[in-house]
């Protein structure tokens, strides 16, 4: 077998295949009809112009933590505390739209203001991370995973305690903002607000010509590559890894933002909405590239969107969609692996 | 609080560690073998709800154990087939599993949600219990707290005193040297990352059939169990006593979150319960700062004596985890 | 034991690493396997301890024919294996080690075990402390280490590959003396060097290889001339060298004592003129690539000072950063783990190199500096070509092109190893092109051929001790073979003193 595109594509098809195959059989195993399943998430998805805009709202701030989570990848870092990032982006965005709510400003002016309180917010948690890594020695997956769980207490202490709702704090968070502090809503629609959707695109684009098209994105892909040659051809390799650090985070803080000024109103618990974890996905299924990102990401939002239906129409939990999302990146990461041990097989042999 | 209640508390303690520990010990057997089994949070609310599942459904309380380590050894074949047969890495792997077990215990999970059904009773050890104070703190349990105990203990002596345990040890330090003496480094790791699996696996079936008997899908309580033992596994420096430490540190943590709510009401419990991360950062800090080369950069112009002073004190600090971890063994 | 090899041939793609090898060894015997770095002595003892296995050939062992299928079915064959770098495991303790990789029950006796690691190490006069842990031994206790493991295990046959390399002169003495005890107790040792000295001190009888060859076997007394040219070939008649006129000093190394790994240089001093090439002779890991990383900044050194230039500035401590910014340039060895980054095209590593500045990449820009670097290097690849799918002679010429311009100095790690002639002669020339403009370069190279026809001046490093520099002109390969290999050190410590 030859190492070329057909094989790739291949390899891929393979993989959605074996996707489709495992999630039926767990479908069989909960005794449900798959085909049922599959058509109620299409149409939950794609049934009407209103859960069409919902796929949207979720695919910006999966989108803006698959763009950031591209640049640590491509620097050769497994940014697992990008989920802590998204918190404190939140929570950074809270802040300033408390401080400013009463200030009478011009509403699009505190918006604006929240956002790059946001990305301030992620950007230093992530630089937190990366501090620990180039100063510390402490691996960033094991750093982030503890990050993400103060993040986590950070978030609930403020809910419960110095921003809670007056009179009694609760799960449900803090107190909504006014109306008029909302990201502005899209007309005819229930929940699209464009400016955060151009937020996501203009992000994975800047993303995309960052790593492919400028010096920065170059050296950071010489450093993921090979740090010692890249340290030999004149690369500060570790301020390299803070920056791209401080990108992400930029980015995960933005759609921290997103989610408290567009999508929730207000701060919650959970307010990451497990959006982080979910984009370390969809990057390892682009093989973190950003070309293909925005429509895989597009994808794994619909898959979210559609089995939010899924517990009322058929008794399922929505879970299927995490479940056909990992098995799908599952295997397009067996895949791979069969795929080199073929080649490497084939090139022994001749 | 009287003083009895408090020493049930302290049982309490106990038996609500004793699933962190199956899971801490396994996960330091599978990475002493040099096999990091990163899948470790879905694994453990897969065997949860897989279990509760087949002991509701055939009402056996050790059929359901049993499927709660097959779950685990399952899990943890996937990780090691995908890295040492297919050379991918162990992080990707390991995090897919993580998300994909969990989203799967909770789509399968969802029509058992809220069923009562058996589960492990307390266990009293006939005399050892009348024992002041120690009876009831640790001797008044079920049984697979009682196993936690010895498991620390077997683990341990495992580990250090018997000749597979040292070769178990080799293999993650410096398989090429294990190769030498003879040991099949990859079925090995093979075997150990597995058999980490199925004992990290009974973690599951202890929440589900005793501490928190019961499946109760996304309120169950236990996502983020998993991160919390693989930090405790670091913090355990792939030591038993060290990691069983480690579990009760947390486990009593917790409780004093709980115990300490009434009197902190602006605190939440949530933020109590956490309090250990930053103190294990902190520790992860210590133990790895030695390595970092501004540090060696800079000790390299101090004078000679004072050098080798302070490089026996990082070294001190310093657990190193076994330096093959996550690294793939190819004989040449 | 009696080991005997018949028409071993082992050939990794082209290259036939052991070429129908054939030679015995009677028990109670040591002998010497002589040859420079690959020349196939490491492939050899390999397939003897069960490594590889021979593509053809036979091995022999009491006369019976064996088949020896894994390292652990060496040791079970009575052959015992002591790796240049000990493979025991440093985090564990000494007694630990010892056990680990014996058969027995379930539980290991310590005591037991450690009573007999006692009598065996008290049987050898070593010193080592059971309870203690492996990695506070020095080298030469951790292959002392090894040798009692291997004789509890009951080897009749130990395969010693540079036992000498990185251990002190006291604890090598220790190591011969017990050489010689194991002998005369019976033991069959083959003792792989490449350091005359040592050879000659230990062995019975020495067999040299040469580009995977058996070169021939000689008998004491051993005539260091003879083997020298075993080992490196005939001696070439050098061309005369053009006198260049050197300019003013642009590195001065005063004092500096450098702590690598496994070796210590201690006091060296030297002052780099303009223009001028030395070149750093010595068999590998005997200090030079720590001396040549330091110079770059890429090791610290624990005591003395680097400076550059006529007005001596202190670089001592810097960066390697900012000895790239202070032009110097450092080339290393190993292309693709350390010079080039796979998966990167042509194009993109000069980007990456001439340090361009600005936001987005001008692609025109940096294809144009690209073809035209091509052009005058003559790299066989396009601008897009990745590094990775050049020949090894393309990448060094690569690694030329990216070097800027101008330089005050050029550390090169073995500038020509495993390229054809006519990319040799090329990437000299390219060098000294740049002598020509005052550029100095410092360089490692195993080839002694190399060194004498490059150089103006030689170093030569034995064990962490450096040479003081010596002309090119007045070296012969012999002599400098014999420096080498650790032979002759005295006359030049009073030639210095005349001097």
């Amino acid at each position: 077998m030859r190492d070329s595109r057909a094989t790739r594509l291949l390899f891929k098809v393979g993989a959605i295949l074996f996707a489709l195959i495992v999630t039926t059989g767990v479908l069989f195993l909960a005794k449900a009809q798959p085909f049922a399943a599959y058509k109620y998430i299409t149409l939950g998805a794609l049934g009407s112009w209103d859960v069409v805009t919902n796929v949207f709202v979720s695919w910006v701030p999966l989108l803006l933590a698959t763009s950031g989570l591209l640049v640590t990848f491509t620097v050769g870092l497994w940014n697992i505390g990008i989920e802590g990032q998204i918190t404190l982006g939140a929570i950074f965005t809270t802040w300033a739209m408390r401080l400013l709510e009463h200030s009478g400003w011009n509403p699009t002016l505190i918006l604006m203001l929240a956002v790059l309180a946001g990305m301030l917010g992620g950007a230093l948690w992530a630089m937190l991370a990366g501090a620990l890594k180039t100063f510390g020695g402490v691996n960033e997956i094991f750093g982030g995973l503890g990050l993400n769980f103060v993040a986590t207490a950070l978030n609930i202490w403020l809910i419960f305690g110095p921003w809670k709702r007056p009179g009694v704090a609760s799960m449900s968070g803090t107190i909504p903002f006014d109306r008029s502090l909302w990201m502005p809503i899209a007309q005819g629609s229930s929940r699209l607000t464009p400016a955060t959707l151009v937020m996501a695109i203009v992000g994975i684009l800047v993303v995309y010509a960052m790593i492919e098209g400028t010096y920065f994105g170059l050296r950071l892909k010489a450093v993921g590559k090979n740090a010692r040659s890249a340290h030999i051809l004149g690369i500060p390799t570790w301020q390299y890894m803070m920056s791209s650090f401080a990108v992400c985070g930029i980015f995960a803080g933005v759609a921290g933002a997103v989610q408290v000024t567009a999508v929730y109103h207000r701060l919650i618990p959970s307010i990451s909405s497990g959006y982080g974890y979910l984009g370390l996905m969809v990057a390892m299924l682009v093989g973190y590239r950003a070309s293909l990102a925005a429509p895989v990401a597009l994808f794994f939002a619909a898959l979210n969107v559609g089995s939010i239906q899924l517990p009322i129409v058929l008794k399922l939990d929505s879970s299927l969609a995490g479940v056909l999302q990992g098995t799908l990146v599952l295997f397009v990461v067996l895949g791979q692996g069969v795929r080199s041990r073929i080649l490497k097989k084939t090139k022994v042999k001749s | 609080m009287n003083n009895s209640a408090l020493f049930v508390s302290l049982g309490g303690v106990l038996a609500s560690a004793a699933p962190v520990l199956f899971a801490v010990i396994g996960e330091t057997i599978s990475e002493r073998a040099g096999v990091l089994n990163l899948s470790m949070n879905g694994m453990i609310l897969l065997s949860a709800m897989g279990s509760f599942a087949v002991a509701l459904s055939t009402g056996s309380v050790v059929l359901g154990f049993l499927a709660g380590a097959l779950i685990g050894a399952l899990v943890s074949l996937v990780v090691v087939f995908a890295s040492l047969t297919l050379l991918q890495s162990q992080v990707a792997v390991g995090f897919v599993l993580a998300l994909l077990c969990r989203d799967l215990s909770y789509f399968l999970g969802s029509p058992i949600m809220g069923q009562v059904g058996p589960r492990i009773s307390q266990l009293p050890i006939p005399g050892l219990e009348q024992i002041p104070v120690l009876g009831t703190i640790l001797f008044r349990q079920d049984m697979m707290t009682y196993l936690s105990f010895i498991l620390v203990i077997l683990a341990w002596f495992f580990i250090f005193k018997t000749r597979p345990g040292l070769t178990l040890r080799g293999i993650g330090e410096r398989p090429a040297a294990a190769f030498v003496r003879g040991a099949n480094v990859n079925r090995l790791r093979y075997l150990y990352a597995v058999l980490g699996g199925a004992i990290a696996g009974l973690a599951g079936p202890i929440y589900s059939l005793s501490v928190k008997a019961g499946w109760k899908g996304t309120i169950s309580g236990l996502d983020g169990i998993g991160w919390i033992v693989l930090s405790i596994t670091i913090f355990g420096g792939w030591k038993p006593f060290r990691a069983a430490f480690g579990a009760y540190l947390f486990a009593f943590l917790q409780w004093l979150g709980l115990v300490l709510q009434p009197s902190l009401p602006s605190v939440p419990s949530q933020v109590l319960q956490v309090a250990p991360f930053p103190l294990m950062i902190l520790t992860l800090l210590f133990v790895n700062i030695g390595n970092a080369e501004w540090v060696e950069r800079s000790l390299a112009r101090l004078p000679e004596n004072v050098r080798r002073d302070i490089a026996k004190v990082l070294r001190a600090m310093n657990a190193t985890p076994p330096a093959a971890l996550g690294v793939p063994f190819e004989k040449e | 034991m009696h080991i005997e090899l018949r028409g071993i041939t082992k050939c990794f793609g082209a290259l036939r690493a052991n070429d129908n090898i054939s030679f015995a060894v009677p028990p109670s015997s040591i002998h010497g396997i002589l040859g420079e770095n690959g020349a196939g002595k490491s492939t050899l003892m390999k397939i003897l301890s069960g490594f590889y296995s021979p593509d053809s050939g036979d091995i022999l062992l009491d006369g019976k024919k064996v088949r020896i299928a894994s390292p652990a079915d060496a040791i079970r064959h009575g052959i015992g294996m002591l790796h240049q770098d000990p493979l025991d495991f440093p985090p564990l303790k000494v007694i630990d080690d010892f056990i680990l990789g014996s058969k027995g029950n379930l539980i290991p006796n310590h005591k037991s075990a450690t009573r007999e690691f006692r009598e065996l190490a008290a049987r050898f006069g070593f010193s080592i402390d059971p309870e203690s842990y492996v990695d506070t031994l020095t080298v030469g206790e951790r292959q002392q280490l090894e040798i009692l493991r291997l004789l509890w295990l009951g080897a009749r046959a130990l395969i010693l590959d540079e036992p000498t390399t990185g251990i002190s002169l006291p604890q090598k003495e220790k190591l011969f003396a017990t050489l010689k005890k194991l002998a005369s107790e019976g033991m069959t040792i083959l003792f792989v060097s490449h350091k005359l000295e040592d050879v000659e001190a230990l062995c019975n009888k020495v067999s040299v290889l040469r580009q995977g060859k058996l070169v021939g076997s000689v008998d004491p007394p051993f005539a260091t001339g003879a083997l020298v040219e075993m080992m490196f070939g005939k001696e070439i008649a050098l061309e005369p060298k053009a006198q260049l006129r050197f300019g003013s000093n642009v590195l001065h190394i005063k004092h500096v004592d450098l702590e690598g790994i496994r070796i210590q240089i201690k006091g060296l001093d030297l002052q780099v003129r303009a223009g001028e090439v030395i070149g750093l002779a010595g068999m590998e890991g005997s200090g030079q690539t720590l001396f040549l990383g330091a110079c770059a900044g890429l090791a610290q050194p624990v005591g003395g000072s680097f400076c550059l230039d006529e007005d001596e500035k202190d670089m001592t401590g810097r960066t390697y950063h900012e000895f790239r910014k202070h032009g110097v340039a450092y080339l290393p060895a190993a292309r693709l783990e350390q010079a080039l980054v796979p998966g990167l095209t042509l194009t993109e590593h000069f980007i990456l190199s001439e340090g361009m500045k600005g936001l987005f990449i001008d692609r025109k820009k940096a294809e144009a500096l690209a073809k035209s670097r091509i052009q005058v290097f003559n790299i066989k690849g396009r601008p897009d070509s990745t590094v990775e799918s050049l020949s090894g002679g393309n990448q060094q010429r690569a690694l030329l092109a990216l070097m800027r311009d101008p330089l005050k100095l050029i550390l090169v790690e073995h500038p020509t190893r495993g390229l054809d002639i006519e990319s040799t002669i090329y990437i000299w020339n390219k060098l000294k092109e740049r002598c020509a403009r005052g550029t100095s370069i410092i360089f490692i190279s195993a080839d002694l051929d190399e060194i004498l026809k490059y150089s103006d001046r030689v170093l030569v490093f034995f064990a962490g001790r450096v040479s003081p520099p010596l002309e090119a002109s007045t070296l012969s390969v012999e002599r400098l073979g014999r420096l080498i290999g650790g032979k002759d050190w005295e006359t030049l410590e009073t030639e210095a003193a005349h001097a």
